[in-house]
């Protein structure tokens, strides 16, 4: 293998490296403002309504695993994610005692191709925590400074949900809402006499068209596959193609950007990266460098970033870079109604997700955690796949005759595939996702000793819940079980108690990770400044999740997206001004 | 064509695609040389992906003799009934002799409990599994079918045939023929305009008054949305 270094020649005005909502919100508005931009990214180019590229709307029979999931596509065969938490030749490491799942996809759009699409916006005590309960830090900025992006990403990619004037859940430019499905009729019904709020869901999905180059959504529930009619969204086919279409976009695909390159001023030159199809490094140089490599890769390449100028790599003056790494809290629980065994057969899949959700509703100040968490439900007549129908032996005996009596678990034979069908659609399943406290201990460092396949150093985690999230996860096991059995569920399994956390999801796992290269009003405790500007490299933008200073019970996209819009309008002005 | 252009050609059109395909090690060309087997996933694959699924189609894991006891399972615990067909009619040991190969921690439960079928034949008949009477083999898998009436000493066959029972099931209800079975209709384009009135009324569910304006309707889906200043979709 031989190794040199070729160069384009040509300067760019910006390199974003990654294509996910934070680099394909930036390519689409600094190319419209006629800047020329080169887009870096690790993986292939993917568009979903190319017949080669399309798992929507496949069968299971058209994969011999049923749909069933991968190493590369944990959430199965048909997901249009490709990577996961476990890739061939691209290690991370842990510190003792750490569990840490680092999730990445290597593809043009990253993990937007097959994400939840719950897009909901921070509110305004979101970025303002520390002022509220003491705890983490505030944001140097509010929501009054994101709102307005908030709207333009409203109308430019799409969201449905319902104007419910709740303080921290601010409305948006809202497409209508589907109707619910019959087991979150269930769910609403379980609500009842009770102060938690069920409303409709907030989902980039299109059930209205927003322009003429987007289909609406035709409810086949695989938003997760990507869609061919463009009706959700997603960062290849709602920004970086549309870009490459109208602007001077060049796309590099299969290249693993190794580092920033700095000059002796200290500032950003480009970025140096391996081509993975032919393993030679290659360099690219322009005058803007924007990061949007997902929190952690972020950092990664700027901790690698090291020069004379930077010895402890770019935007680690202060030895912030890495700190304040958090993930969302995530705990689970299931159950079977037993009022739908039986139930009528109709099309229910509906949109990509659930129809309706549970924003937080509670005051901390009267709980023993300090943060909120969302709800999410699940459940249906869901399409077959790799997995139907497991479980027999533990989950029969709901299943009752027409006299009462339950079946018993297990056996086989007619008896058992008519049971199969009685079950099918019956069960529901709640999920929260919370918000946790960023800790200076919990953090991503390089790894001296381990390098991947293209022969980066490596990140290694460092990362422990508190008594906070722990807690927290007590008081979602608590709500399950109550709204579950208010609907008429029958709870399945045990509930999880203080042994496993109480069901809390080990770090990562919920794919929210943010902070690495937090913003601040202090360059000793942040890395970037409010504009998502590096401290101490002032041609260096990060537009992922890394500036986040802490996520909200939200998911991210949503602010991803508010926020590279923003910073694409300062880096537009700052080149302007010549001040950059 | 200026290096740019080049470039963009290299890494982002059709040609990217093709030089992927012809660039990498030799195992990928063998690939698009040799006749390809048929039954790998369908859509959207990485060149990676092709190849593992091709090897793993080219390989065999089940001998004969266990095939012949897979297919005897599989329709004793999916029988054809007066709905549809039995598993082997649908492929089911295909199916399983996939998954073993695609996740190897089947293999040796699958293998050992196979063969565990026989020790337990043998020591309450003295035949193997495969020589027993239908009314004999029939007691044997009444011994493990049932895991809370099981006795504790065939923990082992129970365990064999829970993870038996879960491979036939999903094998067979994620077939064409088990989507019909279970009355299944979506995966197609369609309309949601919400649960049919008749069934919310026989579980005494009904949408809240409140968002019945609020809801997407069908009738509206063909309209580009617009907002007032406020914020109210027009």
């Amino acid at each position: 293998m031989s190794f040199q270094t070729q160069s384009a020649g040509e300067e760019y005005d910006v390199i974003i490296v990654g294509s996910g909502a934070g680099g394909g919100m930036a390519s689409k508005i600094l190319s419209e403002a006629g800047l020329t931009v080169a887009v870096v990214e690790a993986g292939a180019d993917f568009d979903p309504a190319k017949e080669e590229d399309r798992t929507q709307l496949r069968n299971p029979w058209e994969s011999p695993r049923r749909g069933g999931g991968t190493q590369i596509r944990p959430f199965g065969d048909f997901d249009a994610a490709i990577g996961g938490w476990d890739m061939e030749g691209e290690p991370y490491t842990r510190g003792n005692g750490t569990k840490f799942d680092w999730f990445r996809s290597r593809m043009v759009g990253g993990r937007t191709n097959h994400w939840g699409r719950i897009s909901l916006r921070f509110g305004p005590n979101d970025f303002k925590r520390k002022s509220i309960d003491g705890l983490g830090h505030d944001w140097p900025i509010g929501y009054d400074d994101v709102k307005p992006y908030y709207d333009k990403v409203d109308k430019l990619i799409g969201v449905f949900g319902s104007k419910e004037g709740i303080y921290n859940e601010p409305d948006g430019l809202f497409l209508p809402p589907p109707k619910p499905r019959l087991h979150e009729l269930f769910m609403i019904k379980g609500a009842k006499g009770t102060n938690l709020p069920i409303i409709p869901s907030r989902l980039s999905i299109l059930t209205r068209p927003i322009n003429n180059d987007r289909g609406v959504c035709f409810f086949c529930k695989q938003c997760n596959r990507g869609c061919q009619a463009y009706a959700d969204f997603s960062a290849g086919t709602c920004l970086v193609h549309p870009a490459m279409k109208k602007g001077k976009v060049d796309l590099y695909t299969h290249a693993m950007v190794r580092k920033v390159t700095t000059n002796d001023a200290g500032k950003a030159t480009g970025v140096s990266y391996v081509n993975k199809l032919d393993m030679k490094e290659y360099k690219l140089k322009s005058r803007v460098v924007v990061l949007g490599a997902s929190a952690c890769e972020s950092a990664r390449i700027m901790m690698n970033s090291k020069s004379k100028s930077h010895p402890n790599g770019l935007g680690n003056h202060s030895g912030m870079l890495g700190r304040y790494l958090h993930d969302s809290t995530g705990a689970d629980r299931m159950g079977i109604i037993p009022d739908l065994v039986n139930r009528e057969r109709y099309n229910e899949d509906g949109v990509g997700g659930m129809h309706v959700y549970t924003p937080w509703w509670l005051d901390n100040k009267k709980l023993d955690f300090a943060r909120g968490y969302h709800i999410e439900y699940w459940g249906g007549m869901s399409m077959p796949s790799y997995g139907f129908g497991f479980a027999m032996d533990t989950m029969r005996k709901y299943v009752k005759d027409e006299f009462g009596n339950p079946s018993p678990n297990g056996g086989y034979g007619a008896g058992l595939k008519k049971d199969i069908r009685s079950f099918y659609g019956t069960t529901v399943g709640m999920s929260g996702r919370g918000e946790s406290i960023p800790q200076y201990s919990n953090y991503c460092e390089i790894d001296p000793n381990v390098v991947d396949k293209f022969g980066i150093p490596v990140l290694r985690f460092h990362y422990q819940w508190t008594e906070h999230e722990i807690n927290q996860a007590k008081h979602m096991q608590d709500t399950f079980e109550e709204i579950l059995t208010n609907a008429g569920a029958i709870l399945m399994g045990t509930k999880p108690g203080p042994e496993t956390m109480y069901g809390l999801a080990t770090p990562g796992r919920i794919i929210h990770e943010v902070g690495t290269t937090r913003m601040g009003n202090d360059p000793a405790t942040s890395v970037l400044n409010s504009n998502c500007q590096a401290w101490d490299c002032d041609n260096l933008f990060v537009v992922d999740a890394g500036p986040f200073v802490s996520q909200a019970d939200k998911n991210p996209t949503w602010t991803i997206l508010a926020l590279s819009w923003r910073t694409s309008d300062f880096i537009i002005s700052e080149l302007k001004k010549k001040n950059i | 064509m200026n290096r740019r252009e080049n470039l963009k050609l290299l890494f982002t059109g059709t040609i990217g695609s093709g030089f992927l395909l012809t660039a990498c090690n030799p195992e990928d060309k063998k690939l698009e040389y040799s006749p390809k087997i048929g039954g790998g996933t369908v859509g959207g694959r990485i060149p990676d992906e092709d190849l593992r699924d091709q090897k793993l189609l080219s390989e065999t894991f089940f001998t004969d003799e266990e095939r012949k006891k897979l297919d005897v399972l599989v329709d004793i615990i999916i029988p054809k009934d007066d709905i549809s067909g039995s598993a082997t009619e649908v492929g089911v040991p295909d199916f399983i002799e996939f998954m073993v190969k695609d996740q190897p921690s089947y293999q040796t439960p699958m293998r050992g409990g196979l063969m565990w079928l026989d020790h337990f034949s043998e020591d309450h008949y003295g035949k193997l599994f495969m020589a027993l009477s239908e009314n004999e083999r029939m007691q044997v898998i009444d011994a493990i079918a049932w895991p809370e009436k099981a006795k504790p000493e065939v923990d082992t066959g129970v365990r064999f045939f829970n993870m038996m029972r879960n491979l036939t099931a999903t094998g067979f209800f994620t077939t064409e023929v088990g989507f019909k079975d279970l009355g299944y209709i979506g995966n197609r384009a369609n309309v949601w305009d919400g649960v049919p009135e008749e069934v919310m009324k026989k579980h005494g569910l009904q949408y809240e008054e409140k968002y019945l304006s609020v809801y997407l309707k069908p009738e509206d889906r063909g309209e580009i949305a617009q907002w007032d200043e406020q914020g109210n979709l027009i």
